[in-house]
């Protein structure tokens, strides 16, 4: 015993005192690395959440100084929502739901003792960190932040003349494309991790659910992105070079940009969905206590899903003259996408039904995630019928559909993580009190901020509009008024955030201890210490089955950890 | 009992994972006792990470190419345009004889350097060599190119021809880098396998991809 202990001691570089430098700055421990980019995910969030409240004070009381901000110009309208939706998908999204929680949790579900490239993955974290700080002084250089929108669709990303932020718009396009360099990165950690270090015993259909959708999404994501950082090179040679890539009047041809864009942001929804979806698989069946429905359908549906992502972009460019017989096509293959959707929710259901369910804080984030992101899905079915989007194109109606996906996606799915593995990852628990006061404030008031979107966009209002007292069909009370639920709704969502960084900090300094395994859970990382050590075990577990072994009835506890032999 | 395990193995131990196995990635371990043995993998991590970072490269230039496509078709006065340069076909496909020539050498390379390293040495030479006259004779034309009035803002055609075969150069000058290390390292005796044959990949998806771009660029 007294051997091996000290070989596993000798094993450990760096395992002696360490300053705190190059603990929790330079690390290349994957926890602390998931870490980095959830905290930075979380701030981002927060400029990214502030920036939504400046514009909808706008919107809803135009003309008005905002308190904090000041008055808003047109120009500051458009750099606020360009770089909300920017933040909101590249800088929160991303980082916190695939790489925060892929860092932390492959390493810790699959039994190993750190990423396969652990320099690799730091230098990610470095790039990411760089690409946030240069979005960021974009906001403040000569003529503002970028203001054509997150798509940034030429001639407006390409201009000076139109887009009026010379500066701003290609330090945009670096950040974006650092970006896409440090997830490149993790990705190829994430996957060859998985593929390579598994625990002895762990075969394919013994990996959890939440560490498959975080594989799927990275080669979704390392597959898509190709075409963009082709385009987003042609789109800063536009910028600053004097090429004519997306110039009709060199030869170009605007459109192009469109379809490099969309063949990346159409999978980029399932980038981030996937990891969602799969960090609500492991909490349903935990807090079910049941064994997860069909564990090999839904792989193979994910799999499924990912190859058909590739085929439905041209859904966004309905009205921007693709040929109608092309829009045809596209209209079947985005209405058979959400039939994949759509079967795993019912297989979430599945796994529900009949369970001994627990509204824990965690659990309720995972039901919420389900319900809401079923109405965004419903209502983009009117969306992806070339016929119904005809009308609904570029209006209220999109932007709350893509917010009823998104918010649960990047809000919902990762508060449902982060109050599930806080005991792992800091070894104290969180206010469960506290967090579901958390959770009703935020839940109620997005639905408050988005369905009067949904009527208003339905009335006809188009987004990208800084005051619509120019429009005298859209200036009217009863809309007004609409606009001015939705912004005090969203003042109460931002106010009851207080409470869960409230309940987060507290508990990560005053919380109750937690203990290995507070919830009774299978998986592996529930074996190691709270918080892991570095290296997460003294030895490396094995492991004997599935994930989802609950309730099984030859047991007499009602859970089966996958690394006890029987 | 379980034994510690050695803590290397997952961190891509170049020495302990050499990716001669045959076994599938699922192994199936006995239950019994004794140290878990380690996970036997189809590829090693430096080769499996290469591999993946290749099929990103493969949609760059599947972006790249399906915009040039679409760039050409939307040309109204004949492609390439009037008043611009022809490009040199037949100097360039000499240099598309090099560059495959020099993955031709670097699977001889391939062939010798598990069982007898040293006499890999002069085929691995010999493709650096190769691509290296490809990358400096390419440039040379680029040279001619520029003096005849084909540059970045002449035209889309111009614009494109550089972007697709600037971004393949690149490619390249960072493979060739990697490569002339291995040669060193071979040199002195000391190759490190993996390394190689990540190398390797990344090398024949430079070599392979040119010719597509060569009859697309050039040809069509
Ligand atoms: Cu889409």
């Amino acid at each position: 015993m007294a051997e091996h202990a000290g070989e596993a001691a000798h094993g450990h570089d760096g395992h002696h005192e360490m300053s705190f430098w190059s603990k929790y700055v330079f690390s290349t421990d994957h926890k602390i690395i998931g870490m980095q980019y959830m905290f930075t995910g979380m701030a981002m969030a927060l400029i990214g959440g502030f920036m939504a409240y400046v514009f909808r004070m706008q919107l809803a009381f135009p003309g008005e100084a905002v308190p904090g901000f000041g008055g808003v110009s047109p120009a500051d309208y458009n750099s606020l929502i360009t770089n909300h939706g920017t933040i909101m998908i590249f800088w929160v999204a991303m980082p916190v739901l695939i790489a925060g929680f892929g860092n932390f949790l492959i390493p810790l579900m699959i039994g190993c003792d750190d990423m396969v490239f652990p320099k690799i993955n730091r230098l990610s974290y470095q790039i990411f960190l760089l690409s946030a700080i240069v979005l960021i002084v974009s906001f403040f250089v000569q003529g503002g932040g970028f203001g054509g929108a997150w798509t940034a669709y030429p001639p407006l990303s390409a201009k000076a003349e139109y887009s009026l932020t010379p500066l701003g718009s290609t330090l945009w396009l670096v950040a974006v494309a650092l970006e896409f360099v440090a997830f490149l990165l993790g990705g190829i950690n994430f996957v060859t991790t998985t593929m390579n270090s598994r625990a002895p015993g762990m075969k394919m259909y013994d990996i959890p659910m939440v560490i498959w959708m975080i594989v799927v999404a990275s080669i979704l994501f390392m597959a898509s992105v190709g075409p963009l950082i082709a385009g987003a090179v042609m789109l800063f040679m536009d910028q600053n070079v004097g090429t004519g890539f997306f110039d009709p009047g060199k030869g170009g041809d605007p459109i192009l940009w469109q379809h490099l864009f969309w063949f990346f942001g159409h999978p980029e929804v399932y980038v981030v969905l996937l990891p969602a979806m799969g960090i609500v698989a492991d909490i349903m069946t935990v807090f079910s206590r049941k064994k997860l429905f069909a564990y090999r359908t839904v792989l193979y549906t994910v799999f499924g899903t990912g190859v058909l992502s590739f085929t439905v972009w041209a859904h966004h460019q309905f009205i921007a003259g693709v040929d109608p017989r092309m829009a045809h096509i596209f209209t079947i293959t985005t209405l058979l996408i959400s039939v994949p959707i759509a079967e795993m929710c019912f297989v979430y259901i599945a796994t529900l039904y009949g369970g001994s369910i627990q509204l824990s804080t965690p659990m309720l984030w995972a039901l919420a995630f389900l319900a809401e992101f079923l109405i965004g899905g419903v209502t983009g079915i009117f969306l992806g019928a070339s016929g119904a989007d005809v009308y609904f194109h570029d209006t209220y109606f999109v932007l709350a559909h893509f917010h009823y996906t998104f918010f649960p996606i990047a809000i919902i799915g990762v508060f449902a993580g982060i109050t599930y593995w806080f005991p792992k990852m800091f070894g104290r628990h969180l206010s469960e009190f506290w967090g579901k006061v958390h959770f009703w404030g935020t839940i109620v008031a997005f639905n408050c901020i988005f369905i009067p979107l949904f009527m208003l966009g339905a009335a006809g209002q188009h987004r990208r509009i800084y005051n619509y007292n120019h429009f005298p069909d859209l200036a009217t009370p009863e809309l007004q008024r609409l606009r001015v639920i939705a912004t005090s709704a969203l003042l109460v969502m931002l106010a009851f955030q207080a409470v869960f960084l409230i309940n987060f900090f507290y508990s990560l300094f005053k919380g109750k201890k937690a203990e290995k395994n507070p919830y009774n859970a299978n998986t592996l990382e529930w074996t190691a210490a709270s918080p892991p050590p570095h290296g997460n075990w003294a030895e490396l577990p094995r492991v004997y089955r599935g994930p989802y072994e609950y309730s099984h009835p030859d047991r007499d506890t009602d859970y089966w950890p996958q690394n006890e032999p029987n | 009992m379980v034994q510690a395990q050695s803590r290397g193995g997952s961190r891509g131990d170049p020495a302990s994972l050499g990716g001669t196995s045959s076994t599938d990635l699922n192994v199936v371990y006995d239950s019994g006792g004794g140290p878990p043995a380690k996970r036997k993998t189809l590829l090693s991590n430096a080769v499996l990470g290469t591999m993946i970072f290749i099929l990103t490269e493969i949609m760059l230039f599947g972006g790249l190419v399906s915009a040039f496509l679409i760039g050409k078709s939307m040309a109204s006065f004949g492609w390439p345009p009037p008043g611009q340069p022809r490009l040199p076909i037949e100097n360039t496909a000499f240099n598309t004889l090099a560059l495959l020539l020099s993955g031709v050498a670097l699977f001889v390379a391939h062939r010798r350097i598990t069982d007898a390293p040293a006499t890999a040495k002069s085929p691995l030479w010999a493709a650096i060599l190769l691509g290296t006259f490809f990358t400096v004779s390419q440039g040379y034309e680029w040279v001619g190119l520029i003096a005849e009035g084909l540059t970045l803002t002449s035209s889309v055609h111009g614009a494109f021809f550089y972007l697709i075969v600037g971004a393949h150069a690149l490619h390249v000058m960072v493979a060739l880098g990697f490569l002339i290390s291995c040669g060193l390292q071979v040199n002195q005796g000391a190759v490190e396998l993996n390394r190689f044959h990540a190398t390797e990949a990344f090398w024949y998806f430079v070599v392979g991809i040119w010719p597509v771009l060569y009859g697309l660029v050039y040809l069509s």
